[in-house]
């Protein structure tokens, strides 16, 4: 267990490090000067220079990727002598738009981005495995026909168009609820629900639609397994046999979609957030791609490619921890 | 799931070489499927308008960028003239606020540039998903790895972030070619993890082992043995990407980030809808209500060719 563990570490900082590499490439070779644009309008070819100097734009891209990526575990000095900016590990450098820390951006946004997240995964997993259960146990109704359509129409809406039908409705039509605003939980709990229920309903429709279906998929696979034919035929109780055999094996294809998908949000729902104004890492993503601002496009990137990855790992340790037949198999 | 589905039999051998299902017997299930029918219609209706575009703004009398400021209000800031966002005879599903651009002319327009879209890059990926994971699954080993590997670093990369990175920083030049491209980098490990899965237990079967006795290259095996009983599994995912990067597509261009104005996309115009959607409503309603059927429309045929191609398979 300890050398597959190592293994999967050693595989993740090598992808990292990949990812790292081939983002910091492509957006700092594709891109214009940015010394340029900090400077703005009013600018003498002096000051371009010196802006150039003290954000290292002068040595080659190989070592301005080395500092780029000490940085982040050693922290580094922007600038030479009494004018130096020390900016500490982890150091993603500073916007070009806001001069911010980066790391003080991502850190303030995150919180936005995880409420959304976790608040939308509690909603999809309770209606989408319900659903799907009860779709699966109840097969051929008219309740496993109804759920399932509205599962199928559910995967094929878009989101932003939803999150505007909801919006119309809701705010601008019967104002039932307010526009969406990140509202810290302990200044209005009540206001703070109201703010994320769109989003959340949002987010977790298209998710519970596709947990629904694969949630009955499984279900009813596994009850034309042998070992649950040999059960029922040991005279066990329907339900016992459901809550017993049935759940958990249907259940671990479940738990690695749900990890993959919610570690995928966990970088910022970006549209989601991008159409109620919140204020998360996914808008944050949007409003840096829009002004071009490097270092805060880098930062975002690897952010979610580091919640992906990590995620991944979990979910194979997880599923091992859940499924014994796994946990034979692996080295 | 249906009722033609045989028990599974467990400890006897698949048969041998299981024939492909037949295009013909497919069809003939589908078509006794209401839903399917109903689906494919309307996909056939939009490909059919979407394809006669110039004619129906011939017919018409609008063009796709022509303004007509006499459809719109100018006192109430440019919202169309009469209800519904100004349907008349002239203009049969009303006219863009502001600009008074005829909607079935941008719609209609609008499709050509989504589905050709979608489906080059359905097209793309689902050639370089099905080449690289049979040739991962058939050659195991290094290719295998390396396969595997870049599938893992694409899998694992924010693709919506980077797509939409890649886009904006790439000033200009033809922009459909871009994201063609871009959709179908980050798409293809998905068709390859399912098709290098199949293709490893297909290796291992006696047909293909016959093959390699009879002395067939490699190319040969994969492209005439394998290939063939790949295809239902193809198929099935071709039509589920579809509406995917349909959906991809339209969020890109709902983003901004997507086709270039003045070109209409369905996506670019639900974004240019929401400041106005409080006060013309329908300007929201068409395009976003056609991008849902179809989307919607392509998943109920998937579905349905997956549940046909399930059943024949257990068979």
């Amino acid at each position: 267990m300890a050398r597959y563990l190592l293994g999967r570490l050693t595989a993740v900082v090598l992808l990292l490090a990949a990812i790292c590499l081939f983002t910091y490439f492509i957006f700092f070779s594709l891109s214009a000067d940015p010394a340029v644009s900090i400077c703005g309008k009013t600018c003498t070819p002096e000051r371009i220079d010196s802006i150039r100097d003290t954000l290292g734009l002068n040595e080659p891209l190989l070592t301005q990727f080395w500092h780029f990526v000490s940085g982040l575990f050693a922290g580094r000095d922007y600038g030479t002598g009494a004018t130096a900016i020390r900016c500490e590990a982890p150091c993603f450098g500073y916007s070009f738009q806001t001069n911010e820390s980066v790391w003080h951006m991502m850190t303030g946004r995150l919180p936005v981005s995880v409420t959304v997240t976790v608040g939308a995964a509690v909603l999809w997993l309770l209606i989408g495995v319900g659903a799907g259960l009860l779709g699966a146990v109840k097969q051929g109704t008219w309740w496993d026909r109804a759920s399932m359509t509205l599962a199928l129409g559910g995967v094929a809406v878009p989101n932003y168009v939803l999150a505007l039908v909801l919006q119309y409705f809701l705010v601008v039509r019967f104002q039932i609820l307010p526009f969406p605003s990140a509202v810290s939980f302990s200044a209005d709990p009540f206001l703070w629900f109201q703010s994320y229920l769109m989003p959340w309903t949002v987010l977790a429709l298209v998710y519970a639609s596709m947990y629904a279906r694969l949630t009955r998929a499984n279900v009813i696979d596994t009850l034309s397994e042998n070992f649950l034919r040999t059960a029922r035929a040991k005279g066990i109780s329907r339900p016992l046999l459901l809550r017993r055999h049935a759940l958990r094996p249907s259940l671990t294809p479940v738990v690695t979609v749900f990890g993959m998908d919610f570690a995928g949000l966990l970088g910022g729902a970006l549209i989601t957030e991008k159409v109620f104004g919140l204020n998360g890492i996914g808008k944050m993503a949007a409003d840096s791609i829009a002004k071009n601002d490097q270092p805060v496009i880098m930062a975002v990137t690897l952010l979610a490619a580091f919640f992906a990855v990590f995620g991944n790992v979990i979910v194979d340790l997880l599923y091992s921890a859940l499924d014994p037949r796994v946990r034979t198999t692996s080295p | 799931m249906t009722a033609t589905t045989a028990l599974p039999e467990p400890g006897t051998a698949a048969p041998p070489a299981p024939p492909p299902p037949a295009g013909g017997s497919l069809t003939r299930a589908l078509l006794r499927d209401r839903t399917a029918v109903i689906s494919t219609g309307f996909l056939l209706l939009l490909c059919l308008l979407a394809l006669c575009a110039p004619l129906v703004s011939q017919l018409t009398g609008n063009g796709p960028y022509t303004f007509d400021s006499a459809a719109l209000d100018s006192h109430l800031g440019g919202v169309p003239h009469g209800a519904l966002g100004g349907i008349s005879a002239e203009h049969p599903l009303g006219v863009e606020p502001q600009n008074g651009r005829d909607i079935l002319a941008r719609v209609l327009y609008g499709a050509r540039v989504s589905l050709t879209i979608a489906l080059s890059s359905t097209v793309l990926t689902g050639c370089l998903g099905v080449v690289l994971g049979m040739t991962a699954g058939y050659f195991k080993g290094w290719v295998d790895q390396v396969v595997s590997r870049l599938m893992d670093f694409l899998m694992s990369f924010p693709a919506l972030i980077f797509m939409i990175a890649i886009l904006s920083s790439v000033p200009s030049g033809n922009r459909s070619v871009l994201l063609v491209a871009v959709i179908s980098l980050f798409g293809w490990p998905y068709f390859a993890r399912v098709i290098r899965a199949q293709t490893m237990t297909l290796a291992g079967r006696e047909f293909v082992e016959a093959a390699h006795a009879s002395g067939a290259r490699s190319a040969a095996v994969l492209f005439r043995e394998i290939l063939p009983n790949l295809r239902s599994s193809v198929i099935v995912m071709v039509t589920l990407a579809v509406p995917g990067y349909i959906g991809t597509e339209a969020g890109l261009s709902f983003l901004g980030v997507g086709v270039s104005p003045p070109t209409p996309s369905w996506g670019q115009m639900i974004s240019t809808s929401v400041s106005w959607y409080a006060v013309d409503p329908m300007f929201f309603v068409i395009p976003g209500a056609l991008l849902f059927s179809t989307v919607l429309s392509l998943t109920v045929l998937g579905d349905r060719l997956r549940a046909v191609t399930d059943a024949q398979g257990a068979r």
